[in-house]
């Protein structure tokens, strides 16, 4: 197919290599360097889409991050979709394939389409809120077609084929926007010797200067640029971002930058980095952002065919497409001279340039008549004729103000409308830092306010347009911030090349052009293309009351689509002020928060995602667990053997295994996760005796003891045994999940409130690999790996010894989770495997079992033994917990959490108590997590009075049993609660002692 | 202790010995300097007998600016906080270090043998930095991290002592439990350079 | 994502080695006992919410793990000062804020 836009020769595109790419299922060609944007308008496409509320037929306006209408669906396959990028901002490659996002079923003819145009009186704006938001219960039918209507673009359905990483950067200066302000300022930055990052979301370097017909220094800009661009490529203290986004601004100068490394070559890339997202701090921010042109605002201004006047001159210029035949032009300001000067120095036709100014004289005005183009000053296009393409306009004279029309009109025909309204800085980046923009009323735009950052601007985005006070401003900026970064700028002086400076006819502040008609019976003009947002229905809502512009944006939707309004914002300020008899600046600023423009979440993810989404955190002995065929449970980030099914085994089987072989005879448990905290100091005992809840001052030197420890509202927050190695050491121990903690509770109680106390805290979680013999023959089995007398009266109960364990240098505690005999045996992680293999084949003989934390679950459950973080929830103190044997009553010290205890509602009677419940049916399992009530005849909403926080079949006991907490269940013991479940029934279960195992610890004692 | 123990780094299973010989290319090279003895030391910086007594027990001064320093022979000393120090010996002489810093100091102090707690890891290479700048939000830039500067810094989602040993090498300090995760982190990060394994 | 100068190790490092504690200066009542419901509620409870100048512990958790305090402006996040545990700040608000 032919290109029949396109120009024989010019722009920067490679006409060597053709490009085939899929439009809505139409196969076209375009060139490299040409975007998709470029490439559609080269090919005469001019329906790119349809407008969401009235399904109106849409054409590229734009040539840069602004576009509302070309949205797409870029990808052919359900993992390398992507959903709504910009087709102006979408480089083309090879092989492409995109379709409109927002036409439903096509853009040509359109089920919603009717609707549309049938209902649009029928929905003016508010439309969701006065429609939609009532009867409630209808909401969610009514979202969905909400959505299907808006066609926001679908999601990836199939996982990501790409990799995707980020990059952390410092530098002194950070440069956004390469353009003239931008090349400028990083070039003297980086003469000044500062570190220097510079990022453009184009895929070339230049901005503006990549359509500009201008001369620098007596030569092509193009020159200028090629040689700014190599002097920063050669300098290693500069580091080029082209095709990166700086999407967002963050406190202290933190800039983030999404830049797509291969989404120009084609849809995988499987050798690489698609995405790499750049966080920057930088000592100085330049923003060199540049400005948007606004359009202006006219009746039907969204017929396929009407563009901004800078995208005309860009698409002639930079890409060889001349968008058009005929070109009518409608300008407040010279600049928008360039787009028909480049129009009819392509051959093609000016019919006519609109200017609302009632005269002009500038330089560019000249060169346009000087090439014959008919000028009507003092004259606006009222109306445009056409339907999926212009075909003529409405031109009629206006007065002064711009506020009415003065004369008949006079029709033309044509099919380009090209309107510019002046521009507006592109500030987006300094409002993310929470500056709130200030209006300037020389410029007719918001530039940045007052900020907390070390921010610097220059060019455009301060309302500085002519090129040869860009180029000077941005040289001046760089050196600025150069200096304030610390640089030696004092002796360096730059000077910016020679620009001719062209004479300009002031712009005249318009926004909204009149009809004939008042706005609300005029044809519809719209604001926001994305969201169908008229002029008419800015009125509407002033009318209704809305008079904060943040009002009016939420009535109306203004700058609520993919686009954030860049294009229209102002506009609907302009208007709303208007109607309100206002200035602009007294209804309200423009805010705009991150992302610039969309990142996608696989460049917000990078590398952390599948393995390496959550550390995995391993104990020494993990290989032979999986060689063992235990199946792992999450315990925090640590992978723990949950149990170990042997071939054909249940997870019940297995259970009744482990728990039985361990009560029987012995049972082997990795406890490496557990926390381990080494305590040093002549205070240590002190220390302990603050933050524990039982007394420490009589633990003699090679005993152990089990602790609680709260919060200051006297809520239990961990618990674990600590061992004194001698007078001035212990080593504690913590849950798995309380390590972290622990520590830095402990760390804090010490820098903050008693760093008089002499006592240090080092974390040995990692050192020791930890391992739980339990069982009647565990002794059997600890005597054939140590010399060390291990008998009960050499090593009693709650005791500890170092030894030598299977020839390695070992702790052994003993104590009990399980309730039975039991010896924990630490040694260094380095010889964790190999103690634990010596363990195993030292067992053999007494088929030694291997358990996981389930069994280790059941066991302690069958002993009444609490684990935090599951029977307790923060809210339970010790005497909830019935454990007044863990609490010292005559510490001296006023310990933490105990004086929370004698609040009046932790003092309560009827506080929930923690239980035992034995169900009447011995085979069911109550679920854990499950809500207990008294009463279960009470109509719903029936009382709550506590909830089973666990519950397990005993293999042991021969009868399930779980543990739970329930309102004054201490004196409740003997009596019947009731657990009702989803399904309506009931499960009855009797309080009862929360010990169901050996409840005077014979067997742990011998 | 018996010839027959069986002592295994925290990156056995990585088996480095296999991988070293697959490939001699790289931008990116990884060794783990494994099995050496560490010891964590606390005490007063300020009290002039606990430093006299801890060169005295290492033969080398403690390092007390924040995020510096010292190493001779057989000895290094990272700086870890103002009453922080980890010290680096050969592998099975930590017991002896831990036993001269306990003879040589009075007072208030601590001594801990983490030696089974964690492990060096060496990266070098003309891309390691940028793998560096993928791991961790510190300024690795030469100006900022001078050789023999030691952070502790977030190092992707674990945590690490970094300590630069030239120009383009690194000592990192890392958790046994997390050192799978931070293999896995820097084979990932650095496969667009190449890795190579040393010895 | 904020910049934060450690006291103790002399230098700006990112947020993400750092964990927020709460409110600064809160400190123990010597004496918890002597103390009514409503005072050791105060102790337990209760926090300012300044809009403007906070003064909030923070710790630097993934380095030297030392506990310090910081001046930072809740609503431009500006932190004016960051000081040591047992050191009072030298920047304070004004009391009409
Ligand atoms: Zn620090």
């Amino acid at each position: 197919m032919k290109q029949v836009n396109r120009l024989d020769d010019g722009g920067r595109i490679n006409r060597q290599t053709p490009l085939n790419f899929t439009f809505n299922d139409k196969t076209y060609q375009g060139f490299e360097g040409d975007t998709l944007a470029s490439a559609l308008l080269a090919n005469g496409v001019d329906v790119v889409g349809r407008s969401f509320k009235y399904s109106r037929p849409r054409g590229v306006i734009t040539a840069d991050a602004q576009e509302p209408n070309a949205i797409f669906q870029v990808g052919s396959n359900d993992a390398s979709t992507i959903p709504n990028p910009r087709a102006t901002q979408t480089e083309l490659y090879a092989n492409l394939v995109c379709s409109s996002t927002n036409g439903w079923p096509n853009v040509d003819f359109d089920l919603m389409g009717t609707v549309g145009k049938v209902g649009g009186s029928a929905m003016p704006p508010g439309f969701y809120y006065k429609t939609f938001m009532f009867p409630q219960s209808m909401w969610m039918s009514y979202e969905k077609m909400i959505r299907k209507g808006a066609g926001l673009g679908c999601s990836p359905l199939q996982p990501d084929p790409d990799s995707y990483d980020k990059l952390n950067h410092h530098c002194d200066v950070m440069v956004v926007g390469a353009g003239p302000a931008g090349l400028s300022a990083a070039l003297a930055a980086a003469r000044a010797g500062a570190r220097v990052i510079i990022a453009d979301e184009q895929n070339e370097m230049g901005g503006s200067l990549l359509c500009s017909t201008e001369l620098i220094d007596e030569t092509a800009a193009a020159v200028w640029l090629v040689s700014t661009l190599t002097e920063l490529a050669e300098n290693d203290n500069v580091l080029l971002l082209p095709r990166s986004t700086a999407f967002g601004y963050y406190d202290q100068n933190y800039i983030g930058i999404n830049e797509r490394r291969s989404d120009h070559i084609g849809e995988t890339n499987s050798n690489g980095t698609r995405q790499r997202l750049h966080k920057v701090r930088a000592k100085q921010v330049i923003l060199a952002t540049g400005a948007h042109e606004r359009p202006l605002v006219f009746g039907n201004n969204d017929v396929p065919g009407c563009m901004l006047a800078s995208a005309v001159t860009t698409y002639i210029n930079r890409y060889a497409v001349v968008p058009g035949n005929r070109l009518a032009l409608m300008t407040t300001n010279d600049n928008a001279y360039k787009a028909a000067i480049a129009w009819h120095d392509a051959g093609k036709s000016v019919v006519l340039i609109a200017d609302t100014r009632p005269s002009a004289d500038g330089f560019l005005v000249k060169e346009a008549m000087k090439r014959g183009i008919k000028v009507e000053f003092g004259h606006g296009i009222i109306d445009v004729k056409g339907s999926k393409r212009v075909k003529s306009v409405e031109v009629a004279p206006l007065s002064a103000d711009g506020k009415s029309v003065s004369g008949q009109a006079v029709s033309y025909t044509c099919d380009t409308v090209a309107s510019s309204g002046g521009w507006s800085p592109v500030l987006h980046l300094s409002s993310h830092t929470g500056s709130k923009p200030i209006w300037r009323d020389d410029i007719q735009g918001f530039v940045p306010g007052k900020t907390e950052q070390a921010q610097h601007i220059c060019g455009g985005i301060q309302g500085v347009y002519d090129l040869s006070q860009v180029l000077e401003d941005g040289i001046k900026c760089g050196l600025a911030a150069a200096g304030d970064a610390g640089k030696n700028v004092s002796s360096l002086e730059l000077l910016a090349p020679t620009v001719t400076k062209n004479i300009e006819t002031p712009a005249m502040a318009l926004f909204h052009i009149p009809h004939f008609k008042p706005t609300s019976r005029a044809p519809k003009q719209f604001v926001d293309y994305q969201n169908d947002v008229t002029a008419a229905g800015i009125e509407l809502a002033n009318r209704e009351g809305f008079e904060s512009i943040e009002h009016v944006k939420r009535y109306t939707a203004l700058g609520f689509g993919t686009d954030q309004g860049k294009l229209g914002n102002i506009n609907g300020m302009a208007i709303t002020a208007n109607s309100l008899g206002k200035t602009i600046p007294e209804t309200g600023t423009t805010i705009f928060r991150p992302m610039y423009t969309p990142v996608t979440f696989g460049a917000l993810s990078g590398s952390d995602v599948k393995q390496l989404f959550d550390p995995a955190r391993f104990t020494a002995m993990h290989s032979w667990h999986v060689d063992n065929g235990a199946e792992f449970e999450d315990v925090g980030q640590w992978k723990r053997p949950w149990y170990y099914p042997k071939p054909g085994e249940t997870m019940e089987q297995a259970l009744a295994r482990e728990c039985l072989a361990t009560r029987n005879s012995v049972g082997l448990l990795d406890a490496s996760t557990l926390g381990k905290i080494d305590i040093q100091g002549k205070d240590a005992r002190e220390f302990l005796n603050r933050v524990y809840t039982n007394p420490w001052s009589q633990l003699a030197v090679g005993k152990c003891r089990y602790g609680v420890m709260c919060k200051e509202d006297g809520m239990v927050f961990d618990d674990g045994v600590t061992a004194c190695i001698n007078d001035n050491r212990f080593q504690m121990t913590t849950t798995t999940g309380g390590a972290a903690g622990v520590l830095n509770w402990l760390e804090l109680w010490h820098q903050t409130e008693w760093p008089e106390l002499e006592v240090y805290f080092s974390t040995v979680t990692d050192h020791w690999s930890t391992m739980t013999i339990s069982g009647p023959n565990s002794r059997k089995v600890l005597e054939k790996l140590t010399d060390a007398d291990v008998s009960n009266e050499a090593f009693p109960y709650m005791g500890w010894i170092a030894a030598e364990v299977a020839g390695v240098k070992a702790r052994i505690f003993r104590i009990s989770f399980t309730g039975e005999l039991s010896f924990e045996i630490n040694v260094q992680a380095n010889f964790g495997l190999h103690c634990w293999e010596a363990v195993v084949a030292a067992g053999q003989e007494f088929d030694i079992t291997p358990y996981g934390t389930e069994t280790m679950h059941i066991l302690r459950a069958e002993k009444g033994f609490i684990i935090v973080g599951q029977d307790t929830d923060g809210s339970v103190t010790p005497q909830d917990l019935d454990m007044n044997w863990v609490v010292g009553k005559k510490k001296a010290f006023s310990y933490l959490g105990k004086r929370s205890w004698t609040r009046e509602d932790n003092e309560r009677t009827d506080r929930k108590q923690f239980v035992g419940l034995k169900p009447k049916d011995p085979k069911v399992v109550l679920p854990e997590g499950a809500q207990i009530v008294f009463d279960k005849d009470q109509p719903i909403p029936m009382t709550m009075v506590g909830h089973v926080t666990s519950s397990y079949y005993s293999a042991c006991l021969g009868y399930s049993f779980a543990l739970a907490v329930v309102k004054g269940g201490l004196e409740r013991k003997g009596q019947s609660v009731f657990v009702p479940l989803a399904d309506g029934t009931t499960i009855e279960a009797e309080i009862c002692s929360s010990v169901f195992y050996d409840p005077k610890g014979d067997r742990q004692n011998v | 202790m018996s010839d027959l123990v069986k002592v295994e780094s925290p990156l056995q299973h990585a088996d480095f010995a296999a991988l070293s010989a697959l490939t001699t290319e790289g931008g990116v090279v990884l060794r783990e300097d494994a099995l050496l003895g560490h010891v964590n030391l606390r005490g007063n910086a300020q009290d002039p007998e606990f430093v006299a007594g801890v060169a005295k027990a290492l033969g080398l001064a403690l390092p007390l600016a924040p995020c510096s320093s010292a190493q001779n022979d057989d000895t290094t000393i990272m700086w870890l906080s103002p009453d922080e120090w980890i010290i680096l010996v050969e592998g099975g002489k930590e017991e002896a270090t831990e036993a001269s810093l306990r003879a040589n100091l009075t007072g208030h102090f601590a001594v801990s043998d983490i030696s089974g707690g964690q492990t060096i890891l060496e990266l070098s290479g003309d891309d390691c930095i940028k793998v560096l700048q993928k791991s961790t939000g510190y300024d690795v830039h030469l100006d900022n991290f001078p050789i023999g500067k030691v952070v502790g810094t977030t190092f992707a989602k674990s945590s690490a002592h970094i300590r630069r040993t030239g120009e383009q090498s690194f000592q990192l300090v890392i958790r046994r439990s997390f050192s799978d995760y931070i293999w896995l982190w820097l084979q990932q990060s650095s496969k667009e350079y190449g890795l190579r394994i040393a010895l | 994502m904020l910049h934060i100068y450690c006291p103790y190790c002399e230098e700006f490092r990112e947020e993400d080695e750092f964990h927020p504690v709460g409110e600064a200066h809160i400190e123990r009542p010597l004496e918890p006992e002597a103390l009514t419901d409503e005072q050791w509620s105060q102790y337990l409870f209760f926090r300012k919410n300044p809009r403007g100048l906070h003064h909030e512990m923070w710790v630097h958790g993934a380095g030297c793990r030392k506990f310090f305090n910081m001046t930072r402006h809740t609503v431009t996040y500006k932190i004016l000062e960051t000081y040591k545990m047992g050191q009072q700040p030298s920047v304070v608000a004004e009391e009409s804020e």
